[in-house]
């Protein structure tokens, strides 16, 4: 039942996705990636318990690194994208 | 399950309604901006609310990792220039792909040997996928960076066996897949795994030329999602596999339209280093006219209606503030200037319109080409600034070219074209332009900012 239920997830968030980035203009792709290499950061979430727990030094170590790896994608991704969104104006009339 | 669990799993489900409200508002230009922070608050939420995971005894890796990570992705953002973001991206990407790799590493080698013997074969099935995708995503998005940034040559790299390489690594991976799902304990298969993955992402990206980059950036953003997805089925975390795929997603949807761009397939862009290089078919008749950059002024001077098309060379050569800045000389001279982009203009999907909005282009003067296709002939003048192929006729005009079929900006139907380019070689798709030999196009030849900056000065002293 599990695996069917985690099945259901995916198909769902699937055409959800779709459905959602089909109405984002071409103007807005290059924000768009850099985006969505924030938002896939979210490894982050699964990597701080990995770094965090009580488990071998292996497991933190690897843990530790993608925390690292995936904050780089968490700030770095959120910053530029606000960075190159602020520089697209309207014509001011 | 226990009250902290159960908090934890309500925060995910406002984090996930955070970023899809993030990526809706992110469809108009007006809104993003407020997107783009709704999601960095669902991904605040989605973080601090795990650390209380009550599995987490200590804080100082996780600190330690977030430091340094969030230090260098800060710096990384604070200065990249614009003209280098297909080359941040990609590296997101990879960092992306090899977090999920490790994360999927840690889990297993977490397991404990009871979990390793009891654990459900779909478990193993998700981890294995996990490494896989983000092994491929990490090494081929390395090789795409050195390509954009300049550091590994732009050229296909093809040589005689790449394709039986390539099979060879397809079912090695079915192999060993199913020895690491059945004999999880055994670290080899592990190994191999993550091996197999490095070098198939290697292979895959290697073998792929500079013009095609959009399309490459685009399908390792799509694989950066999916490994995190796979990460997320592995350690039945919902919150993962539903951002995972979002990204997923969006990475295949501008994937998608990148091909269509170029009216080829996926298939055919990923394996186009395979293929031997179609004979142009048909010999271009004509000479080329060169203009000098002070009569292209009094053409301009002239013009009621402008159209700009700019491609990759305009990025390279930094012209998009003098290209602005002609553009406010053109319109106090009661001229209307327009912008026309080509979905595979530059190297990454929507390059070309950062850099102008960076140069404080109004983003509603940015045109796609079925936008400006049709009135093609009410423009007096069409500039095109370092773009090739996205302006080659050849692709209506001859059936044996390499490009034919591929939809363009049909600048040569303008009244007038200028082409600024260095020298009158073919483009990236190393194709012949017979937009050079057309009755009105003018070549001004020499740098792409140099030659708008001597049409500014022009201007100036009229």
């Amino acid at each position: 039942m599990e695996i069917i239920y985690l099945l259901f997830i995916v198909v769902l968030a699937g055409f959800l996705g779709f459905e959602l980035i089909r109405k984002v203009p071409a103007t807005l792709h290059t924000p768009l990636m850099s985006g969505s290499n924030a938002i896939s950061g979210i490894t982050l979430v699964g990597a701080l318990v990995a770094s965090g727990s009580d488990n071998s030094i292996l497991t933190t170590v690897l843990g530790t690194v993608a925390v690292a790896l995936a904050s780089i994608n968490v700030v770095g991704g959120y910053l530029v994208t606000d960075r190159m969104l602020s520089m697209f104006k309207k014509k001011n009339k | 399950m226990n009250n902290i669990v159960t908090t934890i799993n309500l925060a995910y489900v406002v984090a996930a309604a955070l970023f899809i409200l993030g990526l809706k508002l992110l469809s108009h230009p007006d809104t993003a901006k407020k997107g783009n922070f709704i999601s960095a608050v669902g991904m605040l939420i989605a973080v601090v609310i795990t650390l209380l995971d009550q599995q987490i005894i200590s804080y100082h890796f996780i600190l330690l990792g977030f430091v340094i990570g969030g230090a260098y992705g800060a710096w990384k953002a604070k200065t990249v220039e614009m003209t280098s973001m297909p080359e941040m991206v990609s590296l997101f990407n990879g960092f992306g792909g090899a977090a999920s790799l490790l994360l999927g590493w840690a889990t297993l080698s977490s397991m404990s040997m009871m979990v390793l013997n009891t654990a459900s074969v779909f478990t193993f099935l998700t981890l294995f996928f996990t490494i896989l995708v983000g092994g491929v995503t990490f090494s081929g998005s390395v090789i795409a960076w050195g390509k954009l940034s300049g550091k590994l040559s732009s050229k296909a790299v093809i040589f005689i066996g790449l394709r039986e390489l390539s099979i060879f690594h397809l079912i090695a991976m079915v192999g060993i897949g199913y020895l690491f799902a059945t004999d999880p304990a055994n670290t080899l298969w592990l190994y191999c795994a993550i091996a197999l993955a490095l070098s198939f992402g290697l292979l895959a990206t290697i073998s792929i030329g500079g013009a095609d980059m959009p399309v490459v950036i685009a399908l390792l953003n799509s694989y950066s999602g999916i490994a995190a997805s796979a990460a997320g089925l592995a350690t039945g975390n919902t919150i993962l596999i539903v951002t995972g795929l979002l990204v997923g997603a969006s990475g295949l949807i501008l994937t998608n339209i990148m091909c269509k761009a170029m009216n080829r397939s996926l298939m055919n862009v990923l394996l186009s280093g395979f293929s031997t290089p179609v004979e142009a078919g048909e010999k271009i008749e004509g000479e080329i006219k060169v203009l000098a950059a002070q009569d292209a002024f009094y053409v301009l001077e002239a013009a009621q209606a402008v159209l700009v098309v700019p491609g990759y060379g305009m990025a390279v050569a930094q012209a998009q503030h003098a290209v602005r800045e002609l553009q406010s000389l053109l319109e106090e001279n009661g001229c209307t200037v327009d912008y026309a982009i080509h979905a595979v203009a530059g190297r990454m999907p929507g390059h070309m319109n950062v850099l102008l909005a960076e140069a404080d282009v109004p983003y509603d003067q940015l045109y796609e080409m079925d936008d400006v296709n049709p009135r093609m002939e009410n423009y007096d003048v069409v500039i095109v600034i370092g773009a090739n192929d996205v302006v080659n006729p050849a692709a209506k005009e001859m059936k044996g070219s390499p490009i034919y079929g591929m939809p363009v900006i049909e600048a040569y139907r303008a009244k007038t074209v200028f082409v600024l380019k260095r020298s009158a070689n073919a483009g990236f798709a190393g194709v012949d332009n017979p937009l050079f030999f057309k009755e009105n196009t003018r070549m001004v030849l020499g740098d792409a900012k140099e030659t708008i900056n001597s049409i500014i000065r022009e201007f100036g002293d009229d």
